[in-house]
């Protein structure tokens, strides 16, 4: 027994005017959460992805308050002012030969700052509406895209057998279909009711924002589940987990106890990288016109209106874009900092 | 080996089966269009409207439905679109499908080339400016929207700066068979080229850069460099030669989600009248039959292609085999 006997700390002996330190202990999240909060380029990444949430949050201040224009509905007939003289917002004489209607150019002033579309809508207000659109899309797809594909997962790696290989396979189908084509399926299905969709209590609408949100998170679900049932089947034959079965724990703690604590960084990782996805994956499926439905901006339906002014009034495409990449790419630098914080070891993909 | 490909085989076609009932399912048993509204003409007679029904099966169960539908598009290949009857919908693919492929291949040699080149010479460059300098322009390549790129390389080279020296020589956007002139088609291809491959393009420099940097951790890369290998022998035929694996799958894969779809967005932005092309009209028109025929033809594109993928990447590691 003398060998576990107690014995007192031998005392420090401390240099005048230096303070005992304490020793603590620090969690995995704690430790990963230092080290993502040193990573500069990553917080700079962050800083720049919230403040573009920030920016399109404020849209209807900036719209009403600020520019007195507005962004949804058309504005044929709307005047502004131009250097003291009140202009059309829809000019006559547009184009190479001078006819037809051209909307008005970018006035640098802080109405019309970018100029109007083809209905006459401040491009400026309109960008900043379409980001409400595109971020919300963007942001909860991805998180309900990562929920469901976790909790099947956590479904396929746990009970195996049957349940794993009707997942598994029903996974590997929607990974048959090429992305696009399968969000278009969809897209062209939902949006061609004209009275939307009507399940029990749910009523889905066409030009309801739900209805890209939810393509798109379906569509991805097999990116996101195969790496995480992996790492159920993975962790589910650990010690831990053993030793917590032999200790009588139920299905529901093993699950939620001692895997999902292990996998969920998995997810988190992944989740930038997935919003990053779609919202490109909304802007391209809007600007095919199978995304947001018109007026209500996103991203991509504005570069779908500007497609036809390319040449005569750019920005109205170019502002969007300029939008979507550093919001893709603030997202990316921000999920590369991520992992390193939080799974030091693995491969960029 | 041999065990491995039918192995391979035989899950094909289940997919192909289940991909196909899939597609059936969502196109038609869950009715977005009535297309006996729009091909029998205004103010109908009930007849006229069951007629139409008639001719595309709507008036079958649904099994029946779909064994027709499966026949018409792949053995007697005689579907016609909703929009226009006297458009065959196969053919009208196969029509398609060398433009298509002009695209993606051009491009893919562009991304194979430089995708390499730029990882490689990350790796090298690796602890000085070039390497995170190199890896940021990547990541900027991965966060373009390929549309909006397109837009803005169309704006630039077609109107802003087609009157300089830079751009005068770039033809008006569209597409020359490289039967009937390989210089113009070349021409004509350059830019969408150069737009499609730049994500990839980055996408591999990245993957690519840390595969080498992974590989070169492995001990017997530091067995070749304690025999006294040169390092350009060390960089090329040690860690070089294993991390082409991982881009070689990624390689199949990729190209065949292009084609099998992928190529969509750029196909509309520089007006390439491709099978993604093909695929964005029918849908503008709800043409059913089109979108069908697309979806379907191109999954199981992807699917073969997976499938290809797997047999040429156990060839190359026979540790896969045995997974």
């Amino acid at each position: 027994m003398a060998e576990f006997a107690y014995e007192p700390e031998p005392e420090v002996v401390l240099a005048p005017g230096e303070a005992r330190q304490e020793i603590t202990g620090k969690s995995p999240w704690r430790l990963a959460g230092r080290r993502l909060i040193r990573n500069r380029s990553a917080m700079a990444a962050l800083a720049v992805f919230l403040g573009l949430v920030a920016v399109c949050l404020a849209a209807p201040i900036y719209a009403h308050h600020i520019a007195h224009t507005q962004a949804i509905e058309p504005n044929y007939t709307g005047t502004t002012v131009v250097n003291g003289k009140r202009v059309d917002v829809i000019q006559q004489g547009g184009g190479k030969l001078g006819i037809g209607e051209i909307p008005i150019s970018p006035t640098w002033h802080v109405n019309y700052f970018f100029g109007a579309d083809t209905a006459g809508r401040d491009v400026m207000a309109r960008a900043l509406y379409g980001g409400r659109a595109s971020l919300f899309i963007g942001i909860t797809s991805a998180v309900i895209c990562c929920v469901i594909a976790l909790i099947l997962a956590m479904v396929a790696g746990f009970y195996r057998r049957w349940s794993d290989s009707v997942l598994s396979r029903a996974m590997d189908l929607i990974w048959a279909f090429p992305v696009y084509l399968l969000a278009i399926s969809l897209a062209t299905v939902l949006l061609t009711k004209p009275n939307g969709l009507q399940w029990g209590p749910i009523h889905v609408v066409p030009s309801s924002l739900w209805v890209p949100t939810w393509i798109i998170a379906i569509v991805y679900v097999p990116y996101v589940f195969r790496p995480v049932r992996g790492q159920v089947l993975a962790t589910r034959e650990k010690e831990y987990v053993e030793a917590a079965t032999a200790a009588g724990a139920s299905n529901f703690r093993l699950m939620f106890g001692e895997i999902l604590p292990n996998v969920i960084s998995t997810v988190i990782v992944m989740l930038p990288l997935m919003i990053a996805t779609t919202v490109l994956t909304e802007a391209a499926l809007s600007f095919l016109g199978i995304g947001v439905q018109d007026p209500t901006p996103s991203w991509g339906t504005i570069i779908q209106d500007g497609q036809g002014l390319l040449y005569e009034r750019p920005l109205v495409a170019i502002v969007p874009g300029i939008m979507i990449v550093l919001t893709v790419l603030s997202l990316n630098v921000f999920g590369d900092g991520l992992r390193d914080a939080l799974d030091p070891r693995s491969k960029v993909r | 080996m041999i065990a491995f490909i039918v192995r391979r085989l035989i899950g094909l076609v289940f997919v192909l089966f289940a991909i196909s009932v899939l597609t059936f399912l969502i196109f038609f048993a869950i009715p977005g269009v009535d297309p006996s509204r729009s091909l029998a003409g205004r103010n109908p007679t009930p007849e006229t409207v069951a007629a139409v029904k008639h001719e595309f099966g709507l008036d079958r169960p649904l099994p029946i439905r779909y064994g027709l539908l499966m026949k018409r598009l792949f053995i007697s290949r005689d579907l016609v679109s909703y929009g226009n009857t006297a458009v065959k919908v196969v053919p009208e693919l196969t029509a398609a499908a060398p433009i298509t492929f002009s695209l993606i291949i051009g491009a893919a040699i562009i991304w194979a080339v430089l995708g390499i080149a730029i990882g490689v010479l990350a790796v090298v460059a690796k602890g000085t400016i070039l390497d995170p300098l190199i890896m940021v322009l990547a990541l900027i390549g991965i966060s373009l929207p390929v549309f909006w790129l397109g837009e803005v390389a169309n704006l630039l080279t077609q109107d802003r700066l087609h009157n300089t020296f830079l751009f005068s020589w770039v033809p008006p956007l569209g597409y020359v068979p490289f039967t009937q002139d390989p210089w113009q088609w070349f021409l004509h291809l350059i830019i969408p080229w150069i737009t499609l491959s730049i994500l990839y393009i980055g996408f591999y420099a990245r993957v690519l850069r840390a595969n080498m940097l992974d590989v070169a951790n492995e001990d017997y890369v530091r067995t070749a460099r304690a025999k006294g290998l040169s390092e350009r022998n060390v960089l090329t035929k040690h860690i070089l030669r294993n991390s082409l694996i991982t881009v070689v799958s990624l390689f199949g894969l990729d190209f065949g989600v292009l084609v099998a779809g992928g190529a969509l967005l750029t196909e509309v932005v520089f007006g390439l009248h491709g099978i993604g092309y093909i695929t964005y009209q029918s849908f503008q028109s709800l043409d059913l039959p089109v979108i069908m025929a697309t979806v379907l033809y191109g999954a199981f594109f992807i699917t073969v292609a997976n499938a290809l993928v797997d047999v040429v990447y156990a060839s190359l590691d026979p540790r896969i085999r045995l997974a």
